[in-house]
């Protein structure tokens, strides 16, 4: 069971949307977003344009402000100061039911995964279909391969707490596609998980990345990136003292 | 979708649930009870209020229909004056709209009235007793009444009762209205209470609701998990608090054994039907509670 048949249904639709819309069109985008938690400000002025279908690595040392800049990317946070469009939503502005929908078009696999202790994994995983009354008959079908694919098929009815740390990353991508979002954003989605698995997870995203997704992952994991390289045209941007730079390319 | 069917798809969703929704907020331990036990003893309270308002509702109007009805003319003349006053009294009366019936007491009557009082061997001849004749009214204008007979009949006094029963009518007036006030206050009682419950299970389960808007999830759709728990709740313990209380004024000793002022303190033919109302006012209440407590407490999130 391969993460192509789990993405390949909405393929066409998904193809034939951005053909519509032309290439080069915003999904998100910074302008001089800034943010600070009360007191220094983690980021200042950050401008960022992800395109729809382009793929983004986001580097920087530990707290830099990688998660931050995320967070602002799915509306978990607001800019303090700047603008952050969301599919041409000004996230300060757009409203509640209207961030909702944005964030059933976008999947994130959160760093510390997010998941509820008390359900079981396979409930956890659909909880964004649910969660949106998206619920089918079909998704119970995608939901299986997805378990497969991430390799915890036989983790279905465990519950969070009693996964490994690579368990729960692998289980928090699936969640994060189970959607079939047109936006990917990974918060270190390696950093539990060993070399082959990576090599997996790279494979799927630029598997999803070549389906039209739009993919955002931050990692500090200089070796992941240099793999890609061979699998996908991915920009490399580095953060650092509140900025953003384009890291060069000789990674 | 017209509002109607935005209210009855509401009440279906209530009623038969998302499981998921259901399974992603787990219970909070003792505002199950909370909730319950509150709707419960409110529903029992609601049930008396409900019937001290009926009764005494009922006792009030009772009391000024008779008043309205049953009116008394005194004529104190000298005797050789008295049956020609009498007579003129009556006259008036046959030409008085709203008067259904009228009629002179006889002596003996009279007689028969005072005998508690003064004894059976009274001197009735010679006493200077004023005539009374009763009058029975329908929609009566007792104030044209009095004014035309002190025109004509100097001496015919109207007596409608009201100097002695109007306090009664007044007093049974504020039963009612603190019968009502009593209801009001038991109902805010229980929003008050599932409000405390709603923010107790709100608060732990944050994180539940934190990740619930994270995937996607609509305010309504999270609010929803917590206003059926809390609606069902509340419907539970106030159908079992109204049956207990219908039960207990039943079980009230019965209008006559009790006798006097409190005659029929409880309910009376489709009154009997009025403590169904209550399980259904508590449910909207625990819901409109909720939902408040819910969407509160959900723009603290993104
Ligand atoms: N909720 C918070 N409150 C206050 N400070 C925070 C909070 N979250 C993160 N920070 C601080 O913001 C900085 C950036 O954090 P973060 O965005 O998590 O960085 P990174 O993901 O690059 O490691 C860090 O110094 C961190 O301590
Ligand atoms: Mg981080």
């Amino acid at each position: 069971m391969s993460a192509h048949d789990c993405v390949a249904r909405a393929a066409g639709a998904e193809e034939a949307a951005r053909e519509r819309r032309g290439t080069g069109y915003t999904v998100i985008e910074l302008k001089g977003a800034g943010y600070s938690y009360g007191g220094d400000g983690i980021l200042g002025g950050v401008n960022l344009r992800l395109d729809g279908g382009s793929f983004h690595f986001l580097t920087g040392p530990s707290g830099a402000g990688k998660t931050t800049l995320l967070k602002l990317c799915y509306g978990e946070l607001k800019p303090s100061q700047g603008q952050v469009d969301l599919f041409g939503h000004d996230s300060r502005t757009i409203d509640r039911d209207g961030l909702a929908r944005v964030r059933q078009r976008i999947g994130v696999v959160h760093q510390d995964c997010r998941f509820l202790d008390h359900l079981p994994m396979a409930e956890n995983l659909s909880l964004p279909l649910t969660a949106s009354g998206r619920e089918s008959a079909a998704d119970a079908d995608s939901l299986r391969q997805l378990l497969a694919w991430v390799g915890l098929s036989h983790r279905a009815h465990a519950l969070p707490p009693e996964l490994s740390g690579g368990e729960r990353q692998r289980a928090a991508l699936a969640r994060a596609i189970i959607m079939d979002p047109e936006v990917i954003i990974a918060d270190e989605p390696t950093g539990n998980i060993d070399w082959e698995m990576s090599q997996r997870l790279l494979t799927l995203l630029a598997e999803l990345n070549r389906l039209g997704k739009t993919i955002l992952v931050a990692t500090h994991d200089l070796a992941l990136i240099r793999a890609a390289k061979s699998q996908v045209a991915a920009r490399v941007l580095r953060l650092a003292g509140g900025q953003l730079q384009l890291a060069g390319s000789d990674l | 979708m017209s509002a109607a069917q935005r209210a009855l798809a509401t009440v279906l969703e209530l009623l038969i649930g998302d499981r998921q929704a259901d399974r992603a907020v787990p219970p909070t331990g003792f505002t199950v009870w909370l909730t319950v036990l509150t709707a419960g003893a409110m529903a029992f309270l609601a049930v008396f209020a409900l019937a001290l308002t009926l009764a005494t509702g009922r006792l009030a109007d009772r009391w000024a229909d008779s008043l309205a009805q049953a009116v008394t003319i005194r004529i104190s003349a000298p005797a050789e004056q008295r049956q020609a006053q009498t007579d003129a009294v009556l006259r008036i009366l046959e030409t008085t709209p709203g008067v259904a019936s009228a009629r002179a007491l006889q002596t003996t009557e009279q007689a028969a009235l005072l005998e508690p009082w003064l004894g059976p061997d009274l001197p009735i001849d010679r006493l200077p007793l004023p005539r009374l004749v009763e009058v029975v009214g329908d929609d009566l204008d007792a104030q044209g009444l009095r004014l035309r007979l002190a025109a004509e009949v100097p001496g015919a006094i109207l007596d409608d009762h009201t100097r002695w029963r109007a306090p009664l009518v007044e007093a049974a007036s504020r039963l009612r209205l603190l019968g009502w006030t009593a209801l009001i206050l038991i109902a805010g009682m229980l929003g008050a209470m599932v409000t405390l419950g709603a923010q107790a299970a709100l608060a732990a389960n944050t994180e539940v609701i934190r990740v619930l808007r994270l995937v996607g999830a609509r305010d309504a759709y999270v609010a929803r998990a917590f206003t059926r728990r809390f609606t069902l709740r509340a419907l539970t313990g106030a159908a079992g608090g109204a049956l207990l209380g219908t039960l207990a004024v039943a079980a009230l000793p019965s209008t006559d054994a009790a006798g006097g002022f409190l005659t029929g303190l409880s309910f009376a033919g489709w009154g009997w039907l009025l403590p169904l109302l209550i399980p259904p006012f508590a449910a909207i209440t625990a819901f409109a509670a909720t939902r408040r407590a819910a969407l509160r407490a959900l723009a603290r999130f993104e």
